[in-house]
């Protein structure tokens, strides 16, 4: 594939802060490469922006190698922007053409609040995990990894929901902002492995209740989430959440 | 936690929709099995005495409260979630994906659900408060007086934008289930990846099957058109 360079036009949202009303602005960035990353270009972007003494955009970074799960922003409408199963980090500019306009926005819900920017706090996702996406071990010795014996299909359908980095660009693509693609890939990754059976009821029951907590909406089952997810987390957990929810719920002692 | 958490949670709100969604399916099969009398022969008759018989079942009386019943719950608490999810993101976005990542009848189940709401309204002043409040005109068979819901049918589907209406009704209804049943299914769990495919697969052969045959309903007696099956009815 040719490389090539372009011009674009990009249009972002500022925030100063959590209270500011925040507003759009729109930058010329000249000179972008097509082998950028679309962080690489606001970065170059902000460079400019310092020298001439602006404040540079705030937005979430950290691995930029696809798996951390730090950064957002929704570009053009999509959240980790337009290509398939790819995080912002791993878009690169040759998604684009010279002369486009470019809108970047934050993750927007009621659960995920502006901190400044482009940057969301996600905390609500750290305190659902802290209701139940976890199992209880007891110290000592490490366990043989082999000792228990699972089956193939159920390993590799839990190894499939773990890959959920909790980005939440789920919950940004949702049209009623719900969790529950992160959730069900949460709740499904410990109920298919006996390691999860312990804590199984309690957790999917905790879970929802502390979802529903913070704010997010209800699954419509528009399945939005499932085509912007970045590690393309299947629905199907949806449904398994659901029925764990209504076994858990109807066999509650 | 106590089991009527089950129905309030965010899930659990999902589940009374889903629940009375599945009944009203199942309501839409009887409702089109029975008034699918009058696409065939001998149609006045077949189908005053398949609705007599809907009218005067005790059983049937008793379905029917809970039927209303199952409409005002999937309508309220439609309406609550939509609410709801709307408020859930107070800041909205100024592009969005549209139908890139989603189908837009699976984005307008509220809207799709007013229409039919309306129309259903419309529906139930042209036929059921006259069945059940007088106003029919009576007819004889074998000795035995019966409604002649047939000749009501005749007289509202005479104006031709009553028909367009009823048309456009189905072509709600159509697309509401599209989306409606296999989301019912997710609701409940039974989607898994083996039967994902077939599942959705009968949500579209219903939601296209059940409301075509509706839509017909109106035509044919518009226009006076009969499917020629002799003696043979459906129901009776």
């Amino acid at each position: 594939m040719q490389h090539y360079s372009m011009n674009l036009k990009l249009k972002v949202w500022r925030q100063r802060n959590a209270n500011d009303q925040g507003h759009f602005e729109t930058y010329d960035v000249e000179n972008v490469s097509s082998e950028m990353s679309f962080l690489e270009m606001i970065d170059v972007l902000n460079e400019r922006l310092i020298a001439k003494g602006d404040e540079p955009i705030a937005f979430d970074h950290d691995c930029r190698e696809g798996i951390c799960g730090m950064c957002s922003m929704v570009i053009d409408g999509r959240p980790h922007g337009p290509w398939k199963g790819t995080t912002t980090c791993q878009l690169h500019m040759r998604a684009f053409k010279d002369g486009d306009l470019i809108t970047v926005e934050p993750f927007r819900a009621n659960a995920f609040p502006v901190i400044k920017d482009l940057m969301v706090s996600r905390t609500a996702f750290d305190r659902i995990i802290q209701a139940g996406g976890y199992i209880s071990v007891n110290t000592g010795n490490a366990v043989d990894g082999n000792a228990i014996p699972i089956e193939k299909d159920k390993a590799d359908a839990s190894f499939a929901a773990a890959a959920c980095i909790g980005c939440g660009a789920c919950v940004a693509a949702c049209k009623n902002a719900s969790a529950m693609l992160f959730v069900s890939a949460k709740v499904s990754h410990l109920a298919l492995l006996p390691q999860g059976e312990p804590e199984r009821k309690q957790r999917v029951v905790n879970m929802i209740a502390q979802m529903d907590k913070e704010g997010f909406g209800s699954c419509t089952n528009t399945y939005a989430c499932e085509a912007e997810c970045p590690k393309e987390i299947s629905v199907l957990n949806i449904a398994r959440l659901n029925k764990e929810y209504l076994h858990s719920s109807l066999s509650a002692d | 936690m106590n089991w009527s958490q089950l129905f309030t949670s965010s899930i659990g709100k999902k589940l009374v929709m889903a629940l009375t969604g599945f009944f009203l399916v199942v309501f839409l099969l009887v409702h089109c099995y029975i008034n699918a009398n009058v696409l065939f022969s001998n149609a006045e008759e077949n189908f005053n005495r398949a609705a007599h018989f809907m009218g005067s079942n005790i059983l049937i009386r008793i379905m029917e409260i809970g039927l209303f019943l199952g409409f005002i719950l999937h309508i309220v608490q439609g309406y609550k979630l939509e609410l709801q999810n709307r408020s859930s993101r107070k800041s909205r976005y100024a592009v969005t994906a549209g139908n890139k990542t989603s189908k837009w009848y699976s984005r307008s189940m509220a809207l799709l659900g007013t229409l039919i709401l309306l129309f259903l309204v419309l529906h139930l002043v042209h036929f059921w408060v006259p069945s059940r409040f007088g106003g029919l005109a009576e007819v004889e068979y074998d000795g035995k007086t019966y409604h002649n819901l047939y000749a009501q049918m005749q007289d509202i589907f005479s104006v031709p934008w009553v028909v367009v209406v009823y048309l456009l009704g189905c072509f709600s209804l159509s697309w509401h289930l599209l989306h409606g049943v296999q989301s019912a299914a997710q609701t409940l769990g039974i989607t898994s990846k083996n039967y994902y495919q077939t599942i959705k697969n009968i949500g579209i052969v219903f939601s296209i099957l059940v409301p075509l045959i509706f839509a017909l309903m109106p035509l044919f007696v518009h226009f006076g058109w009969q499917i020629n099956t002799g003696d043979i009815s459906l129901l009776f």
